[in-house]
C-alpha cells in the first residue's frame, strides 16, 4: 500500500481510569445488554506519554477488553494498538480468526507503527494466539510478536519482569468468580425459550377428561411455571456456579443430575399430592432443560474442546429430545385417568 | 478431581517431536499447559488438558503439532449444525453477532 499522499495523524490519547458510563457499560455488558454494539474505534492509540521504546500493547476492540486493558496500565506510557474484532473479546475473536494475522498485519500498516516506534516488538495477549501466528506477522511486518499474559491484570508484573511469563500468567483460570460472571449472560440469553415454554406447558394445564378446565389451568398452570423456572435457573445459573461440584465431566451429566435433585427437593417440600406420572413426567423434563442448559455453558467455560462437546452432544442431546418427550406424554396422560 | 481436564482421550492434537525446533511458542501460547520444554524439545504432559484452541499448531513454524481447531462450545455446535457449517459463534442476531 502507498501511504506517501497520507498525512500523519498523531493517535488518539487515552485515559486510564474508568468514567462512570465506563463503569455503566460494563455492568451492562455482563447481563448480555447491547454487547455486540459495546466496540471502540479500532488503531493505535497513546497512554499516557509513550515514546519510540515504549511498549505496543495489542488488544481488541470490544469495550470491555479495551477498557480493562487501559485499566491495568494506569500510570504507563505505552502504545495501544486495537485489532477490528467487531465488538468481541480477543479469545473468541482469535477462534473465529478475526482477531487474526490478517486484521494484525493490516492495523500494524495502516497505522504506520513503525514510525512511532524504533523497536520490533509487540505484546499480544496469550488468548490471541489461536488466530495469531507469531512467525507470520515477523514475515510479513518484521515485527516480533511476544505473547504476554492471559489476563489484562498481569500486564504490569509483565512488563516489570522483562517480558517473562510465569506458569501462573500463561494459565486460563475458571474460578467460582469468572462463573458467576459468565452464568448471567447464559441465564438472559435463553430466557424466550423459557417464556414459550412456559405458554406450552401452562396451555397444557388444562387439558381434563372432563374437557379443557379453567381451575386446572390455574392450579397446574402455576406449578408449570414454577418447575420450569426452576429447572432453567438450575442449568442456567447453578450448575455453572456449581460445576466443579456436581458429578460427572460432562456438563449435560452435571445438569441433569441438578435438575432432577433441584426438582425432587422442590416437589417433595412444596406438593406432595401429585400424581405419580406427573411427578415423573415434570422429573424428566426438570433434568432435560437442566441438562441442555448447563451443556450450553460450555460455550462460557474455558476448557471444553470441540471434540469433548461432539462427544457429550452425541449422548445427551437424544436423551433430552428423548424425556422431554416422555415427560410430555406422562404430563398429559397423568390428566386424563 | 482437576477442574481443568475436560473429557479423557477426545483431543484432536497430535505432535510429531522429530520437526520440533525447540522454539518453546508451543509452551508459551499454550492456556492450558499442555506442553513443556524438555532438553530443548518440546514434549506434551498431559493431552487431556488440550481445549483444542489451535494456539500451538498456529504458531508451530516447522509444524510439528496439528490440532483441529474449534470452539467447545454447545450452542456453537447446534447453529453449525441447522446451518448446515462447521460449529459457529455466530448464534442469532446477523453476521458479526456472538454469543461469547
Amino acid at each position: 500500500m502507498d501511504f506517501s499522499n497520507l498525512t500523519l495523524i498523531t493517535p488518539p490519547r487515552i485515559d486510564s481510569r474508568w468514567s462512570k458510563a465506563d463503569i455503566r457499560g460494563a455492568m451492562r455488558v455482563r447481563f448480555s445488554l447491547g454487547r455486540n454494539s459495546y466496540r471502540v474505534n479500532p488503531g493505535l492509540y497513546k497512554l499516557g506519554n509513550p515514546g519510540k521504546e515504549a511498549e505496543v500493547i495489542v488488544t481488541a476492540n470490544y469495550k470491555l477488553s479495551f477498557d480493562v486493558v487501559r485499566k491495568n496500565l494506569e500510570g504507563m506510557d505505552v502504545w495501544v494498538l486495537v485489532l477490528e474484532t467487531y465488538g468481541i473479546n480477543v479469545w473468541c475473536a482469535a477462534g473465529k480468526g478475526t482477531f487474526g494475522t490478517e486484521e494484525l498485519v493490516r492495523q500494524i500498516k495502516d497505522s504506520r507503527l513503525d514510525l512511532y516506534v524504533s523497536h520490533k516488538r509487540l505484546i499480544v495477549p496469550q488468548l490471541g494466539g489461536p488466530g495469531i501466528s507469531g512467525h507470520k506477522v515477523n514475515e510479513a511486518t518484521g515485527f516480533k510478536v511476544k505473547f504476554g499474559p492471559v489476563r489484562a491484570e498481569d500486564i504490569r508484573d509483565y512488563l516489570a519482569g522483562g517480558l517473562k511469563k510465569d506458569q501462573a500468567m500463561r494459565s486460563v483460570r475458571f474460578d467460582l468468580k469468572d462463573r458467576l460472571l459468565l452464568a448471567p449472560v447464559e441465564v438472559v440469553n435463553s430466557l424466550r425459550y423459557l417464556l414459550y415454554a412456559m405458554v406450552i406447558m401452562v396451555g397444557i394445564s388444562g387439558l381434563s377428561s372432563s374437557g379443557y378446565s379453567l381451575a386446572d389451568l390455574w392450579s397446574d398452570g402455576i406449578r408449570a411455571v414454577l418447575y420450569l423456572i426452576l429447572a432453567y435457573f438450575t442449568g442456567a445459573l447453578l450448575s455453572p456456579v456449581l460445576l466443579p461440584w456436581l458429578p460427572f465431566r460432562y456438563f449435560g451429566g452435571k445438569g441433569m443430575v441438578a435438575g432432577f435433585v433441584a426438582f425432587g427437593v422442590v416437589a417433595c417440600l412444596g406438593w406432595s399430592s401429585h400424581p405419580p406420572l406427573f411427578f415423573v413426567g415434570w422429573f424428566l423434563i426438570s433434568g432435560a432443560i437442566s441438562s441442555f442448559l448447563a451443556m450450553n455453558f460450555t460455550g462460557a467455560s474455558t476448557y471444553t474442546s470441540l471434540s469433548g462437546v461432539q462427544k457429550e452432544m452425541r449422548f445427551f442431546v437424544p436423551l433430552q429430545i428423548a424425556f422431554v418427550i416422555v415427560g410430555l406424554a406422562l404430563i398429559i396422560v397423568s390428566k386424563y385417568l | 478431581m482437576d477442574s481443568q481436564i475436560y473429557l479423557r482421550n477426545v483431543s484432536t492434537l497430535t505432535y510429531d517431536a522429530s520437526k520440533c525446533i525447540g522454539c518453546s511458542m508451543c509452551v508459551e501460547v499454550c492456556p492450558h499447559n499442555v506442553f513443556s520444554m524438555n532438553q530443548k524439545r518440546a514434549e506434551i504432559m498431559d493431552k487431556d488438558r488440550c481445549m483444542e484452541c489451535g494456539a500451538c499448531a498456529l504458531n508451530c513454524k516447522p509444524g510439528a503439532l496439528s490440532v483441529k481447531q474449534g470452539v467447545g462450545c454447545a450452542s456453537a455446535v447446534i447453529w453449525g449444525f441447522f446451518k448446515g457449517t462447521e460449529p459457529t459463534c455466530d448464534c442469532g442476531a446477523g453476521g458479526e453477532a456472538s454469543c461469547c
